[in-house]
């Protein structure tokens, strides 16, 4: 398949004043290179027009990529196909543009869009045909409004030309290096777009800042970075989703996330991926929380065939504290491997974690948590609770809670369980009228309810449509 | 015609046979009571008649003339068939009014707003004397048994079936808070409903008419009659019965 498609949603969505022939999308022929070679690094940072740095910083990563070998303490990826993943696709000149057609759309994908609700201007959008015209207003009025306040919201390839100091400062250096992990080193090789914000100090953001990720090439590995800075005392939520339609190929995902939380700032950071389920998710997610300030993980993690993702927050200074909230659905031939990290190295920190599973058709759940507590924190308080249900026989779940606690009063406390939907419980509901179907999704909603009720109301609604269409066809 | 007609019902739990043959006729608006002592096949009787996958049945049943066993247990609450559980499941992080709502919406086959309703909600839980915040809570969800048994009637109220099977409706309750329970009944009962109480004690017919008492014993029904008998059981106690099955009419 010859044809490429970019997309580069940062960008569409969040920076242009009006919608532009060749800010929709650029699609071209031959622009695409399959296999991650470091003649594609080098041609990323060209085409960027990267400053030098940046263009080191890629190479040093690709290095680490190839010294470290693929873990294999998590879930299976002996499957994954580096040399068939497409690593970059060019954007071409205006000349070349052929928007996507809404009909070459897969079925599924509109299927989806359309029992979400999602107008079709938007539909367009998030299908990769079209941009968002509709939003284009409010996203101005958003920026102007931030400008005011001196908030930068850009994607990430804008941030390293705009705003390189901040970058260079922060970016895949004390939160999440390269040498963190292979698929973080991956990332750091290959990486393009993705979102860039920063909160200067004091300044609370007056509503949540939003944006969609597609995939949208077969064979695609997309490596969007996001930069979250939060000076003292300031305040965000940021909001992502993520989806893609279904290709034949199996296509990858390593995104990294690096979250600053200076003190006595608060931070949320809410994703709901969505992605098709033959999609490699392996992701780096990773917040350092300074004093006082408070970090919180909203996450729900659906689709995808591996997800390894396991939020991290590090607590660095005196009275830190970290909320994880996690959903995961687990279907036929899906892993999900997921979970929280939480590093108490201050005193008087506090972390709570929360993670709710559901697996079905012989998905496979896995909650893996990590908990550490330095020698000199003291009145460390740690509070994790996972929660799974299992639909059918056929389905598995594990939880693997690492600890490692090695300060004297530190206050940990674990619940776990594990249940099957009851015959009795959904006979009860049937009592009342209501199918089996409905039933099933009611118990599960109810399930996931502590969670979805910490959304912002569109999302919850998109979260409980998505669980309903999850559950569908789950029972006999 | 009948509202309910059962010839011969049988139910069997893992193969065992606990109902072994019942037959039963409950006419538009009657108020029909099942005694009996545990294991005598009561609950399950009436779990089988909703629609309970743990049964399975021989013999006929029929509602409204439709055949009973070939609906599902929706169909079923849908048609007009209403089950009081005696212990009712809990449902967590599903509030009774949304639940509600939906049973509300499948019953009646027509969708109403969330204020449309409140509305009928509402004026349910002022008849029975809730408190709206009650309905705001998770379906069960730490709820004292009093208060299972409420939301029970609650759901009763709102659902208007046509049969209404309480299933030990008077266990773990007291005597004042049977009785209010009882006058709750009788005060939402339209004329035309019907009601199959399932007790072992004859208290709760002090507050609410029968015209129908049946005596169960080893999953047969070996006595029936006018609302006395319940009088007489409670006096005299189930070994009266036993042999004296034969002679009340």
């Amino acid at each position: 398949m010859d044809e490429t498609i970019l997309k580069e949603y940062g960008r569409d969505a969040l920076l242009r004043d009006a919608p532009t022939d060749d800010a929709v999308l650029h699609v071209g022929r031959k622009a695409q290179h399959t296999g991650l070679t470091i003649d594609i690094v080098k041609e990323i940072s060209e085409v960027k027009g990267e400053p030098d740095w940046m263009r080191e910083k890629r190479l040093e990563s690709f290095r680490i990529f190839e010294s470290k070998p693929v873990p294999t303490w998590g879930p299976d990826l002996s499957q994954l196909d580096f040399a068939s993943i497409v690593g970059f696709v060019r954007p071409k000149g205006k000349e070349n543009v052929q928007p996507n057609k809404w009909e070459e759309v897969p079925d599924e994908i509109k299927d989806t869009f359309e029992r979400l609700g999602i107008p079709e201007a938007e539909r367009k959008f998030l299908a990769g045909a079209s941009v968002q015209y509709d939003s284009e207003v409010l996203y101005k009025s958003l920026r102007k409004s931030m400008t005011d306040l001196g908030v930068i919201f850009t994607d990430m390839d804008s941030a390293v030309r705009d705003y390189p100091e901040i970058v260079k400062k922060y970016f895949m250096n004390k939160c999440v290096p390269a040498s963190d992990n292979k698929f973080a080193a991956l990332h750091g090789a290959f990486w393009s777009g993705g979102s860039f914000v920063y909160v200067p100090a004091g300044v609370k953001v007056p509503m949540p800042l939003q944006i969609y990720f597609m995939m949208n090439y077969p064979g695609f590995g997309q490596f969007e970075h996001t930069l979250i800075i939060a000076e003292e005392g300031a305040q965000v939520q940021y909001i992502e989703g993520c989806s893609a339609p279904h290709y034949t190929k199996d296509s990858m995902h390593a995104a990294v996330v690096e979250i600053f939380a200076h003190k006595e700032s608060r931070v949320r950071y809410t994703s709901i991926q969505n992605w098709s389920t033959n999609v490699y998710n392996l992701n780096t997610k990773r917040a350092v929380v300074y004093e006082d300030a408070v970090m919180e993980w909203v996450g729900g993690t659906l689709g995808s065939k591996v997800t390894m993702l396991y939020p991290c927050s590090m607590l660095m200074g005196r009275g830190a504290r970290a909320e994880h909230l996690n959903i995961a659905v687990a279907g036929a031939g899906q892993v999900k491997d997921n979970g929280a990290k939480v590093f108490h190295m201050a005193s008087d920190t506090s972390s709570k974690i929360v993670s709710k599973s559901i697996c079905k058709e012989g998905g496979v759940v896995r909650y893996r948590g990590k908990l550490f507590v330095a020698k000199n924190a003291l009145r460390v308080k740690s509070n994790v609770r996972c929660d799974t249900i299992i639909v059918d026989s056929k389905s598995k779940a594990e939880t693997v809670p690492v600890m490692d606690i090695r300060s004297k009063d530190a206050v940990i406390g674990h619940e776990a369980s594990v249940g099957r939907i009851s015959e009795e419980q959904l006979f009860y509901l049937m009592s009342r009228g209501i199918d089996a179907e409905e039933a099933l999704s009611l118990v599960v909603r109810g399930f996931i309810e502590p969670i979805v009720k910490e959304l912002p109301l569109e999302y919850a609604v998109e979260m409980n449509r998505l669980i309903e269409m999850e559950m569908e066809g789950s029972v006999g | 015609m009948s509202l309910l007609e059962t010839k011969g019902l049988k139910a069997y739990a893992d193969k065992k046979e606990i109902v072994k043959g019942v037959t039963l006729s409950v006419q538009p608006g009657e108020v029909h009571v099942i005694m009996g002592q545990n294991g005598s096949g009561k609950s399950t009787l009436l779990n089988a008649l909703a629609g309970h996958p743990k049964y399975h049945v021989e013999g006929s049943a029929t509602f409204e003339g439709n055949d009973l066993f070939a609906m599902k247990p929706h169909e079923r609450a849908r048609a007009g068939l209403f089950l009081a559980f005696q212990s009712p499941n809990e449902v967590s992080g599903v509030t009774l009014s949304a639940f509600l709502r939906r049973a509300y919406v499948a019953r009646f086959g027509k969708e109403v707003s969330v204020a449309e309703f409140e509305k009928i909600m509402n004026e349910k839980m002022r008849l029975l004397g809730m408190d709206r915040a009650f309905a705001e809570r998770g379906v069960n969800e730490g709820f004292s048994g009093g208060e299972k048994k409420r939301s029970e009637i609650l759901q009763l109220a709102v659902l208007e079936p046509k049969l209404a099977m309480l299933d030990e409706l008077d266990s773990g309750l007291d005597v004042d808070a049977l009785a209010k329970i009882a006058e709750t009944i009788a005060l939402i009962r339209k004329p035309e409903t019907s009601i199959i109480i399932v007790t072992h004690y004859a208290r709760i017919l002090k507050n609410l008419p029968c015209d129908r008492v049946h005596v169960m014993r080893d999953g047969k029904i070996i006595a029936s009659g006018k609302g006395e008998l319940a009088g007489r059981l409670e006096e005299k106690g189930y070994g009266w019965i036993a042999n004296a099955a034969a002679d009340v009419g």
